[in-house]
Parts: C-alpha cells; structure tokens; sequence
C-alpha cells in the first residue's frame, strides 16, 4: 500500500480548504465560548481549547494516514468497518459510561469516545457497498428493505442508549437512497408528516398558536387556516404528484386523510405517554407552547437571546456578553452556534451557514462526477449527514428545533466528532482522488 | 431521472440554509427583542437597600435598630466539586443539611443558574470565622442583609416583627421584590412605609473578565432613601414595669395619656421576648410560641373583645344623662328582685349608683333610655327607636369603631343595636327587660381594651379624646400624622363629667370597690368591673385616669380568669399610675404580691 502518485495529484484542495476553514474557525469559537481569563492561552491542555487543539493535531495524522491508504480498502473492507462498530455501539451499552442519562461513552482515564460518532462511518461505507453491488436490483423492495436494516440496526442500538439525538442524524441515509432512487413521494410524506405531527401537537396542547410565529388567533381563524392549508396542499398533490393517467387521486386522497388523522392522534398519544416528560417540554418549547417548569425554557431562550444579542456585525471576539458568562449551558459543545453568532453577528454567522453549504455543494458536486457508483453513494452519505447534523443543531440554537444535543460538525468541541467528521470527508476525498484511475 | 435528484437535495439543503439565515435575521437584525433580553440579563441591576429606621421610645430609648446578618448563597451553575466535610466544619452545619439545601437548590422553583440560599441569617461572629476562606469554594457568596434587634427586650407585639414579603403582597405591590423584608405587625406594619425608606438602584454591566462598570456613567442611578427613625409614644420603662406585673397572668394593660391620645404602654400577657424571632431561631421559637396553650403571640390589648362588664356604667350612665333620660338626681331603688346587687344599699342617686356599682339602678336607666319616646300604639318600635339613639350615643365614645387608632388588625368589637335583636328575636320580639344585661356591660357586648382605655380618656378630658396611637414622631424632629393631633368631640354636656368623675374618685376612695388601687398622694378616679363567666372565675376589670386634676394618665387594666375586678386589676392600675407618675413605688409590698401572683387557672 505505497501512495498512489495520482491520488496525491488528485486531492479536491477545494473540500480541504472548506474544512480547514471549519475547524479553524471552530476552534476559535470554542476558545471564546470556553474561555477562562486564569489561562489565557489557547494551548492551555486543561481548558477546552487547549483539547481541541490536541484534538486537531490527531486528526492531522489521522488524515495524513487515511491519504496513505489505497483506496480500495474502504471498499472491500466495508462490511467489516461496518461491522466493527456494530460491535462497539452493543459493547457501549454493556461497558459504557453514562454521560446526561445515555449510556454512549466508552471511558479511559479522564478520556472518552464516543462510538455513535463513529459508527455513521461504517454505515455510510457499507451502505455504499451494498447498494453499489445490487444497483441493478434496488427497485426491488428486498433489497431496499435490507439496505433500510444496514441503517436500522445501528440505529436501534443508538437508541437503546438512549440517543435520540444521533438516531435522528442517521435521517440522512434516506435522503441518500433517495437519491439512488427511493420514490419522492417519501420526502412529501416526510414533510407533511412533519406539519401534520406539528399541528396536532398544537391542537393537543390546546392552544391555537402558529408554531415560530408567536401569534395566537380564534379558534375559527385556527381552523381555517388548516382547510385552506389542506386543499392547497391536496391541489398541489394531484397537480404534481399523482401521474394524471393513474386516476388514484380518490385513492390517494383518502389514504393520505386516513392515514393523517390516525398520526395526529397517535402522534399525541406519543407525546404525552411515550416520551419522557422533557422530551415533551422541549417540544413544546420549540413550538412556544406553554410549559410548567421555567427552566424548561431557558436553554431555548438563552440561546436565543445570545444569537440575538449579537446584531448586525456581533460583539467581537471574547467580548459577547453572554458568552462570556456562560448564560448558555455547556456552550462550547452543542450550543457553540449561538456564541458564534454573538461575537461575530449576523455576518459571520451567515457566513459559517454559507461555509456548511459550499461544503455540503461541493461534496454533492465531487460525489457526481465519481465513475463509481461506490464513491458516489458514500460522496451522498457525507454529504447527508453533514446536512442533518446542520439542520438539527442549527435549528435547536435558533429555536426552530427542539433541543437534541448533537454536535455541529468541526465547530462543537469534542474528540469523537471532530474525529469522526475528518474520517468522514477524509475517506471521500481519498475516493474522490482515485476516481481516475477507476474504469466504470 | 436521478440525476434531477441531486438538485432537489441541494434545493433542500439550500432552502434550509435561507431559512436559517431568514431566522438569524430575524433574531439578531429584524427586531431589538433578544437584543433588550439580553442587556437585561448582562446589565444588572444593584440594589442599594436602604436602612430600616430605629424606634425609639417617648424619652429616646432604643427599643428597636438593625443588627447586619449574612445569607450564605450557592449559585450551583458555578460551584466545583470541594471538601463537603471541610466546608461543613468552617461553616459549622451538619453535612445532611449541606446536602439538603444543595438538592434545594437545583430542585424548582429553585434553578442551577439562580443563587439559593444555604444558611440564612448568620451572625457577624459566626460569618468571621469562615469569611476568608470562603472564596476557595467557587459558587458560594454571602449576602449582607440586615435583621431587627430589640435592645429593651420589651414590647413584642405593639412593636411588631419584620418577615419576607409573602407572594400575595409581591403580586399586589410592585415595590417589593422577593427577599424583601415588611413589617408583619405591630408598629412595623403600620409605619411600613415611614421605617422602610426607599431602595435605591444602581445600573452595571460586567465585561468579559466579570468586571462590573456602570452603565451611562450612572446617570440613570437613583439614590436611596434611609428609612426614617421613629418615636413611639410607649414609655419603655413602663411599658417593662407592666410586663413584669403581669408576668404568669393573662390579660393586658392599656396606659393612653388623655391629653394626646399617645399611648404610653401596651401589654399583653403573657409575653414574650421579641428577639426570639429573628435570626436562626426564628421558626423554632415561632412554633413553640404559636403552640403554647397561653397564646402569648396573641395581643390581648389589640385583639380581643371581652365583656366590659361594670366598667361600662360609666359610658351608660353619659349616654344617659346626655339623652335625658335621667338627670344626676334620678334615684332608682335597688330592686335585687330583678338583677343580683351587692353592698349595703337601698335607693341611691347616680352618683352613689356608679360608687356602689348598683345593678337594679342600671337595668333601670336602660329602661328608661329605651322608653323614653314611648309611642301608645306600639311600644315595641320604642325600643327600637331609643336603643338607636343610644346606640349611637355609645358609639361616640369609639365603641364599635377603631377611633381612628394606628394599631394594626384592632378589633372594634361590638355594640348591639335594634336590627341586631330584630334578627335574633324577631322584629318586635324584644324590649328593654330583653336586653338589659347590655346595660350593666354583659350581654351581647364586646369592647376591645383599647377602647375601654380610652372610654377613661374621654372622662379624663371631660368630653373628648384623640385617636390612640402609639408613635408621636415620625423622623427625629418630625410629629404624629396629622389626623392624631385633632380631637374627636363625644357630644356630651362637660358639665354631665363632674357626677361621673367625682362618683369614680369614691370608687377608689374608703369604702369604695377599688379602695385597693388607693395612693396617699395622688387622686386616681377609677371604675372596677367584675365579668362573670360562669362557671369560671370572673375577669377582673379596673378603668381609671390620674390625677383628678389635669390627668397625666388614663389606664385599662383586665386580667382574665382574676376575680373581683378590685383585687387585681385594681391594685395593677394603681401601681402603673405611681410608676409613670413618679417614678417610685412606695408600696412595695403591694408590688411584691402582685408580681409573684400567678393567675394560670383554666389552661387547656
């Protein structure tokens, strides 16, 4: 396994730029968010940024090694990648530490990692070889089921954590099969199960507040902004979705009514008996609904007031306010956006959501002009992941998610993340420099 | 056709993108909103707490000043893991207790990023010893806060306590924040706003190093305003000497100088010492307080309504007069045949009626008073029509009413009119032999001690009295609120006084039921009441002012479950007069019985 001299020409530096920029700027972050006057300098090893700084030295290596890898491994040795973490994500929930009530860590000393981070590596790969070598047969239903079991079975050990979060996260591999052809209709039903789970949380709540908007109307006005809603969205179904030759639509309609009526209750039966009583207060939190407890909202709301407290151009670096005293539980970790906000605005805020999207882009663009089909599923499985992981973190510090603690990559501290975001990206821009030398 | 679909996952990621920035707009740019909540949060507010003002007493004595005790705090958001047992010992606190309060702390309504308290209320010798090693634990502070002291030891429920204000007051009054102290009763509640000041608040925010820099070069600062001291019109050396007489009794004292309504003393028995309830102790000594059979933390002087008994022949007989009913010269036979009598004596005059506490001749001026606009057809309205007149004239001397007093929660008692027995007989169901009893001061009346006091005020004034108060500066040089330096006529003829006043000298006079409360140098004019309680002891009851002349001094004395009204209660009056009067007792033997008595019967 010498280094393939084309794989060293070949690396996308576009990707490598986008991600040092990440990580640089995150660290900065953290060095803000966690910073303690008694030690001042960014290499202290006993504060966080000290860490994180060690933590980006390791992944240094850890690049340098996976670019010294051939390529072929990740690909022939995907089941086994794969699974080795199955392996550590059951052995976690029998030797792990518990961390906030999960039993997600595995221990050494005062050192931690976690194997959820991880573990979407071996799916991402696996899956990638699974649906590369039965990509004539993935209509088939059996096929999709067992790559929908490649996903699941992680997924359910995560759960047994219990890590709701990192379960949501593994969201992403949907949106990768979409891609290699699941039907669309499975976004729409994404969507409109969302609203519909929404609404009916209002409705069960027994208010009539419009979620984000803080605005409350008549029972009546309540109603019929839903029917409008409802036929708008029936039109734009049978306009868009339905194939007008099938003539479904009937079909289509009651199904689709039937099947949104049985989740708006169930939906609340999940709410108030199934989840745990936070779980429901932080929904409800997101949807300004009210709660009991007044610290159930203060996370959302510090949050919030952070991001807010930053304006147009933000307070400078280390001179955020709320940043700087900790009104933000555990900022450095998965609340890191609101101090980046603080101190660097509405600006530079923007320009880290632009930075995620240029790296989410450029991977979907690099992952399309792969010859394997391989390298392009995995391209999507980064890129995917990435994307949940934006939208889930982002949307919690903005409060237009619930609060889910999962990390926002390169930015949140952490070894395991950080670590695991680099395999990630690492291994695709490994691919991405062999495909070349690739015959289809 | 798959091809489309990276477009569609990069339109979904972009749009979630916009969204997000659509968001941090709104949030950071679009409105101040956050912004606002966030300067309120880093922008503190100091509050400067202003000094609770002293009381003093009528010749300057402290009775009450602040002492500064500390609330050790924890904001557990900050704390570290420490040494629990080496805490526990500097701040001398059983690590259980420790444990609990920390718990308390995170457990709501309490939260981590809120500071709770851990010990409230720790002497200054007690904060010395664990003040300089207090920093080592990251988390906890102290807060200054400041307690009442009571150096005279005296006074406990005419001076009043301080507490927290509870929610109710925090909801209905914006002034007050949690944590507050407000006078709960006594002195402290009435003048709550004179003794509190204003709080004063100083605007800072913190920069990143925790440093703390006012905000606009303080310019929105206000300052505050010391609370201001009081004078209380009590005599402290009075107000110990009543204390101690009624020591092991149940009852109180009310000493009203006539000439100002200022009240000079206020016991209630038994008492208590008021520095129990501060500090530590406070609930402890609170519960074992409340649960005392004798009731100490009630204020026999304030709240409660006895039976006046015959002391109430006094008021009777000035509503009488003044009616016309009967004139000083009405003589009415002592019938015993319709109500019990005592004494040698047959067909007395008023004067010698009031002496002799002569119970027929009552019945009969009540008789008299209710009849006396006799109309042929229907004698039953009469009596509706005259107990009105009466009733009214009665309450002229503050029965039945808070005669404007600043003491707090005083009860008004009760003085039953026609609608009163209209709705317990029946309209028409009652006439004066129904209601008589009223007229020798049993019965359905109730009189508060204050009232009775000032009913001696009235006659020591012959005709008037002001509003019975109990602080007569407000600020060192300062006077008593304006509306007690206004008399309050009771529309009785002065000259009706001289039969009243010179009947009360003979009751204190050879032969007279308060021979007892008799002093060799100073004329006290007083009236004894015996309140039956069947079959209980009867309550002794003695009224009076002194001297004749000039009255520097009018007394209620009642001592429950006593007996003869000249007994006790008599004798207690007298040696109060000589006290304020002069300073020494020369009948020290008389003080001795009295001070050693314990009158503790009936104690359930």
């Amino acid at each position: 396994m010498s280094i393939n001299t084309t794989a060293k020409l070949n690396i996308d530096w576009v990707l490598v730029t986008l991600y040092a920029l990440l990580v640089i700027l995150g660290w900065f972050s953290i060095y803000s968010a966690a910073y303690n006057p008694e030690f001042p300098s960014p290499l202290t090893f006993s504060e966080e940024y000290g860490k994180q700084a060690v933590w980006i030295g390791v992944c240094l290596m850890l690049i340098i090694v996976i670019l010294y890898l051939d390529a072929e491994v990740f690909n022939k040795f995907a089941i086994f990648i794969y699974a080795f973490f199955v392996l550590l994500l059951a052995l976690v929930l029998v030797v792990g530490k518990e961390v906030n009530g999960a039993k997600a860590w595995f221990g050494i000393g005062d050192f931690g990692i976690q194997p959820s981070e991880f573990s979407k590596i071996g799916v991402g790969l696996f899956l990638a070889r699974y649906i590369s070598i039965n990509s004539s047969q993935f209509k088939s239903l059996r096929i999709r089921a067992y790559a929908l079991a490649v996903v699941g079975f992680p997924a359910g050990l995560i759960l047994l954590q219990p890590d709701v979060g990192s379960v949501l996260t593994f969201l992403a591999f949907i949106l990768v099969m979409y891609r290699e052809g699941l039907s669309g209709n499975v976004l729409i039903f994404g969507f409109a199960s969302v609203f519909v789970g929404t609404y009916s949380i209002v409705v069960g709540s027994g208010t009539t507040n419009y979620p984000y908007f803080g605005y409350q109307s008549s029972v009546w006005t309540f109603i019929l902004v839903l029917f409008v809603i409802g036929v708008l969205a029936l039109f734009a179904v049978k306009q868009f979705v339905v194939p007008r030759s099938r003539r479904m639509i009937n079909t289509v309609v009651v199904a689709s009514t039937i099947l949104a009526c049985a989740m708006a209750y169930s939906i609340n039966y999940v709410v108030d008996h199934v989840l745990e009583p936070h779980h429901k207060e932080r929904i409800y939190v997101m949807l300004s609904l009210p709660v009991e407890r007044e610290d159930a909202t203060y996370n959302s709301e510090m949050a919030k007031i952070t991001v807010g407290s930053g304006g147009f151009v933000g307070k400078g670096f280390h001179e955020g306010p709320m940043t700087q005293n900790n009104y933000v539980p555990e900022q450095w970790t998965d609340f890191i956006f609101s101090a980046v906000a603080e101190e660097w605005g509405f600006i530079g805020s923007t320009v880290v959501i632009l930075l995620f999207f240029a790296l989410i882009f450029r991977l979907v663009t690099v992952a399309e002009r792969q010859r394997s089909q391989f390298s392009r599923i995995y391209g999507y499985c980064v890129a995917a992941i990435l994307f949940m992981h934006l939208l889930i973190n982002v949307g919690m510090v903005l409060g237009l998610a619930p609060i889910i603690g999962i990390p926002l990559p390169f930015f949140s501290y952490g070894g395991s993340s950080l670590m695991a975001f680099t395999i990630l990206l690492f291994i695709m821009i490994r691919l991405d420099a062999e495909r070349l030398s690739i015959f289809r | 056709m798959n091809n489309n679909r990276q477009y569609t996952f990069l339109l979904i990621v972009a749009s979630v993108c916009l969204i997000y920035i659509v968001r941090l707009f709104m949030l950071q740019v679009a409105t101040d909103e956050w912004k606002n909540k966030g300067s309120r949060l880093t922008e503190r507010e100091v509050v400067i707490y202003p000094s609770r003002g002293n009381i003093l007493d009528r010749n300057g004595k402290v009775l009450v000043e602040n002492q500064t005790v500390y609330d050790l705090m924890v904001l557990p958001k900050e704390m570290q893991p420490f040494d629990t047992n080496h805490f526990c010992q500097i701040i001398n606190l059983p690590i259980e207790e420790l444990r609990d309060a920390l718990k308390k702390a995170v457990t709501y309504p309490n939260v981590k990023y809120k500071p709770s308290p851990v010990v409230k209320q720790i002497l200054p010798a007690e904060y010395a010893v664990f003040a300089e090693e207090l920093h080592k634990f990251p988390g906890f502070f102290v807060q200054a806060r400041t307690l009442r002291i009571y150096p005279e030891s005296l006074g406990a429920l005419v001076l009043g306590d301080v507490g927290e204000v509870t929610k109710e007051i925090l909801e209905k009054n914006p002034d007050y924040r949690k944590g507050d102290y407000i006078g709960l009763n006594g002195i402290e509640k009435a003048y709550e706003a004179e003794l509190r000041g204003k709080r004063g608040i100083r605007y800072v925010y913190r920069d990143n190093l925790g440093v703390e820099h006012p905000v606009a070069e303080g310019r929105l600062d206000s300052a505050a305003h010391e609370g201001q001291d009081l004078i209380a019109s009590l005599d402290a050396e009075l107000q110990k000497y009543g204390e101690m007489l009624m020591q092991n009794k149940r009852g109180c004292i009310v000493a009203i100088e006539p000439a100002t309504g200022e009240i000079l003393a206020l016991v209630s028995a038994p008492t208590f010492d008021p520095n129990l309830l501060v500090g530590r102790a406070r609930g402890n000594n609170f519960a074992q307080l409340a649960s005392d059979p004798l009731k100490p933390l009630f204020n026999r002087a304030t709240q409660a309504q006895y039976r006046p008994g015959s002391i109430f022949k006094i008021a009777q007989s000035l509503a009488a007069l003044q009616i016309g009913a009967i004139t000083p010269q009405t003589v009415i036979p002592c019938n015993r045949a319709l109500i019990g009598c005592h004494g040698g004596h047959s067909a007395d005059d008023l004067e010698m009626a009031i002496v002799h506490s002569c119970n027929p001749y009552f019945r009969g001026v009540m008789q008299r008073v209710v009849e006396a606009n006799r109309d042929p057809n229907s004698r039953n309205n009469d009596a509706a029509i005259g107990l009105g007149i009466w009733q009214e004239q009665i309450m002229k001397f503050g029965f039945g009413g808070n005669m404007g007093s600043d003491l707090p929660n005083l009860k008004i008692g009760k003085v039953p009119g026609a609608d009163y027995y209209d709705k317990r007989y029946g309209t028409g169901g009652w006439n004066y032999a129904t209601i008589y009893s009223i007229s020798i001061g049993e019965g359905e009346l109730l009189i508060n001690p204050v009232q009775m006091c000032n009913l001696a005020c009235i006659v020591a004034n012959r005709g008037y009295y002001y509003p019975p108060h109990t602080v007569k500066k407000i600020g060192r040089e300062g006077t008593a609120r304006q509306e007690y330096h206004e008399k309050i006529d009771v529309g009785v003829n002065r000259s009706y006084f001289e039969t009243v006043v010179n009947a009360m000298e003979k009751v204190v006079g050879p032969g007279g039921t308060a021979n007892s409360a008799k002093l060799s140098d100073i004329v006290i004019c007083g009236k004894t009441g015996t309140v039956q309680n069947e079959p209980k002891e009867d309550h002794s009851v003695f009224v009076c002012f002194a001297p004749k002349d000039n009255p520097k001094i009018a007394l209620a004395v009642y001592v429950e479950y006593a007996g003869f009204g000249g007994t006790w209660a008599a004798p207690i009056a007298s040696l109060m007069v000589e006290k304020y009067l002069k300073g020494t007792i020369t009948n020290l033997e008389k003080e001795k019985q009295i001070r050693e008595a314990r009158i503790l019967n009936y104690v359930n």
